[in-house]
C-alpha cells in the first residue's frame, strides 16, 4: 500500500465581511477568488487574504494551535477555529462558496476583530475561580480522586474562545443573559468538590440573566471547538439548584417541577394545568390567546385528557426513582 | 417493499393543543401504507424541562416509553422534536453506559419491564425520507403544491446536537444547512424559501420564563420566511408550530412590525400532496388561517 500523501487544490470564493469603525459607516463584503489546497486550514486563508491581497485586513491569530482562542470566527454562519477547521472540511460542509464573517457583526471593530468586552464582563460575573479556604502551611497535597475530577466533565477545557456566546441568540436579545461560556465557567468551579462558593450558584440562577433564560436550541453545544457542550452543563446547573436546595419559587422552576406533577397524576401532560401552576394568578395574560386556541379545538380541559395506559406503573415509578424535591 | 410499520410515540401535544398533527399523521400514513402502532401506554418525555429538575427519573420514564416499543419488537417514531431529543438522548446514554443501563433497569424491574437497547427511535419526517423514500413519495403525489413558496423551518431539538440526531437517522443533517425538510418540500412539488431563521430556535421552551426572548424569535423566524416571499412556512415539531402559529400577536408587538403566515406541520403538507382534504388534516384548527385550500 502506498503512504503517499496527496495534495489535491480547488477554486474556493470567499465573500469575506471587511468593516474599519475609524472610517466606515457600514461595512462591506470583499470578494476573494483562490487556490486552495487540502493541507490548508482556515487560519492559512486569511493570511493569504492580507498577505496576497490586502495589507489591512485584521482579524487576531496567537497560539495557532487550538488552544488560546483568538481566532475564533464564522464560516457561513458556523463558528470556527480558524487554526483548526480544515478548508477541506469546510467545502465538503458548504461548497465553494464561503463567507468569512467575525463572531458577532455587531461587535466587529476591525473586520474579525471584535469588542468582547461583554463576553469578559460576563465571564468576571459568575465567580470564575475557585473559592476555598486555604490552608497556608500545608502538611499534605490536597489531592482531588480521579472520580471527583470527572464531575466538572471537561468544562475546565474551555479556551474562553467566545464561539458558543456570539453563537447564542438569547445573548443576541438579552444584553443581560450571561451566556454559555459564563455557564461552563460558573459549572466548572460549582462542580469542583474544593469550591467553597456560597453565591455563584445563585448567582447564575437569577432570573432574566440567568440558567432559566437558556431558550435550550444547542447552538453553544454545536458550537464549540472543544466540545465542551455548554448547555448540558446550564442542565447540570439547573439540576444542582434544586439538589442544593437553592432553586427559587418562580414560574421557570415551577415550569419543570409542574411536568413531575402532571406525569404523576396522568402520565401525560396537561398543558394547561402546567401553565396555570407555573404562572399561578399572572396566567389571566394568557387568556386572549387561549380563547382564540379554544374556538379552534386547540385546548383540552383537564376532563378531556386522555391519561396513560397503566398509570400505576409510572405513579411507582415516579415515587421510586425521584431523586429530588422541591 | 415490505410494509413499514412503527410504535407511535405522539407525545403530550398531538393529543391536546395540536389535535390536528395526530389527525394528519394518521391520514398521511394510511396514504403511505404505513403501519402506526400508538405506545398508549407511553408518558411525557419531560419536553426537557422535567430534565432539569430531576434527569434520573427522566431517564426511567423515558427508558419505560422506550421498553413499550421493543416490546413490540418496532423502531419508535416520534412525531414532535423535543420528544425526538429527549427520547434519542435517554437512549444514547443507557446503550453507552452499562452502570447507568443496570440502574435505570431495577427501576424498570419494579414494575415488569427491561430496557434492552434494541429498538431504534426516530421522528416521521426521517422515517419518511429515510425508510418510504422520496422518490416513491414522489410518485404517489396527486396534487403537486407547485403554486406555492414553502419556508420549513426546522426546529433545533432535530438537527442539534447534530452528532446525536445523525446517529438516530441516516439523513446527515448539516445544522448550519439542514435539507431534510426543503427536500420534502421539493418531493411535494412546492418550492423552498431560503432564509437565515430556518434553522434557528422558536424560543418555545422559554415563553413562560423569558416571553420577550420568546417572542423575539418567533417574530424573526416569520418575517424572514415573509421576506423570503413566503406563501406558508411548515415545520416537523409541534411546539415550534404553536409558537409561531399562536404567539403571532406577541411577536409582531416584540419586533414592531406585523407577522403571520400560515404555519403547517409537515404531515399536513405532505397530506396536501398526496390528496387528502383539508377536514382529514385539520387545516381548520390555525390561527393564523390556512386559506389557499
Ligand atoms: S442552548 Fe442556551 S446557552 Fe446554548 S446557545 Fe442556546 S440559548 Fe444560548
Ligand atoms: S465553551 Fe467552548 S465555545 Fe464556549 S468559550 Fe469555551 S471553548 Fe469556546
Ligand atoms: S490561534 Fe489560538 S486558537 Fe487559533
Amino acid at each position: 500500500m502506498s503512504t503517499e500523501h496527496k495534495i489535491t487544490t480547488q477554486k474556493v470564493n470567499f465573500k469575506v465581511f471587511r468593516f474599519n469603525a475609524d472610517e466606515d459607516y457600514l461595512p462591506y463584503y470583499e470578494n476573494y477568488d483562490m487556490e486552495v489546497t487540502s493541507e490548508e486550514v482556515v487560519l492559512d486563508i486569511l493570511n493569504r487574504i492580507k498577505w496576497d491581497h490586502d495589507g489591512s485586513f485584521s482579524y487576531r491569530r496567537s497560539c495557532r494551535h487550538g488552544i488560546c482562542g483568538t481566532c475564533a470566527i464564522k464560516v457561513n454562519g458556523r463558528s470556527t477555529l480558524a487554526c483548526k477547521e480544515s478548508m477541506n472540511d469546510m467545502v465538503e460542509l458548504f461548497g465553494n462558496e464561503l463567507v468569512i464573517e467575525p463572531l458577532s457583526k455587531k461587535r466587529a471593530v476591525k473586520d474579525m476583530i471584535i469588542d468582547k468586552g461583554d463576553f469578559w464582563e460576563k465571564h468576571a460575573a459568575v465567580t470564575p475561580y475557585l473559592v476555598a479556604d486555604i490552608d497556608e502551611n500545608p502538611e499534605s497535597e490536597n489531592l482531588v480522586s480521579p472520580e471527583d475530577a470527572e464531575k466538572l466533565d471537561e468544562a475546565d477545557l474551555c479556551i474562553q474562545c467566545g464561539a458558543c456566546h456570539y453563537a447564542c441568540p438569547a445573548v443576541e436579545i438579552n444584553e443581560d443573559f450571561f451566556g454559555p461560556a459564563a455557564f461552563a465557567a460558573a459549572y466548572r468551579f460549582s462542580a469542583d468538590v474544593r469550591d467553597n462558593s456560597t453565591s455563584r450558584l445563585a448567582d447564575v440562577n437569577e432570573e432574566k440573566q440567568g440558567v432559566w433564560d437558556c431558550v435550550k436550541c444547542f447552538e453553544c453545544a454545536e458550537a464549540c471547538p472543544k466540545e465542551i457542550n455548554p448547555i448540558g452543563k446550564i442542565t447540570k446547573l439547573h439540576q444542582m439548584a434544586f439538589q442544593e436546595g437553592i432553586a427559587k419559587n418562580n414560574v421557570a422552576v415551577r415550569h419543570a417541577v409542574g411536568f413531575k406533577k402532571s406525569i404523576m397524576k396522568n402520565g401525560v401532560l396537561d398543558e394547561g394545568g402546567l401553565v396555570l401552576y407555573s404562572e399561578g394568578p399572572a396566567i389571566v395574560k394568557h387568556i386572549p390567546v387561549a380563547f382564540k386556541m379554544f374556538t379552534k379545538g386547540k385546548i383540552v380541559p383537564p376532563w378531556g385528557i386522555t391519561k396513560s395506559q397503566n398509570l400505576d406503573e409510572i405513579q411507582k415509578l415516579v415515587k421510586s426513582s425521584s431523586t429530588v424535591k422541591f | 417493499m415490505e410494509k413499514l410499520k412503527y410504535a407511535l410515540f405522539t407525545g403530550c401535544t398531538a393529543k391536546q393543543s395540536t389535535p390536528e398533527q395526530m389527525m394528519s399523521t394518521m391520514a398521511v400514513a394510511e396514504k403511505l401504507g404505513i403501519e402506526l402502532v400508538e405506545l398508549t401506554e407511553a408518558s411525557c418525555c419531560g419536553a426537557s424541562h422535567l430534565q432539569d429538575y430531576d434527569d434520573f427519573l427522566s431517564l426511567v420514564l423515558n427508558a419505560r416509553n422506550i421498553a413499550y416499543a421493543e416490546k413490540h419488537g418496532l423502531t419508535m417514531v416520534t412525531i414532535c422534536n423535543t420528544c425526538q431529543l429527549n427520547t434519542a438522548m435517554t437512549k444514547h446514554r443507557l446503550d453507552n453506559n452499562e452502570e447507568l443501563k443496570a440502574k435505570v433497569n431495577e427501576k424498570l424491574a419494579e414494575v415488569g419491564l427491561e430496557y434492552k437497547g434494541t429498538s431504534d427511535v426516530t421522528h416521521f419526517l426521517y422515517a419518511i425520507i429515510d425508510d418510504f423514500g422520496l422518490d416513491k413519495l414522489k410518485e404517489m403525489v396527486v396534487t403537486p403544491l407547485s403554486q406555492f413558496n414553502i419556508a420549513p423551518f426546522y426546529g433545533c431539538h432535530n438537527i442539534r446536537p447534530s452528532e446525536l440526531q445523525n446517529e438516530t437517522h441516516k439523513t446527515a443533517e448539516n445544522p448550519y444547512n439542514p435539507t431534510s425538510l426543503d427536500d420534502l418540500i421539493i418531493a411535494c412539488g412546492g418550492e423552498t424559501v431560503d432564509y437565515d431563521e430556518k434553522n434557528k430556535c422558536c424560543g418555545f421552551h422559554v415563553e413562560l420564563q423569558a416571553p420577550h426572548t420568546a417572542a423575539v424569535l418567533t417574530g424573526n423566524a416569520i418575517a424572514g420566511a415573509m421576506d423570503g416571499n413566503a406563501d406558508w412556512m411548515v415545520t416537523p415539531c409541534p411546539l415550534c408550530h404553536l409558537k409561531l402559529d399562536t404567539q403571532t400577536a406577541h411577536a409582531s408587538e416584540a419586533i414592531g412590525r406585523e407577522v403571520e403566515l400560515p404555519v403547517l406541520h409537515m404531515q399536513q403538507m405532505v397530506g396536501l400532496a398526496l390528496g387528502c382534504t383539508p377536514a382529514e388534516l385539520g387545516l381548520n384548527h390555525h390561527l393564523a388561517k390556512v386559506d389557499f385550500v
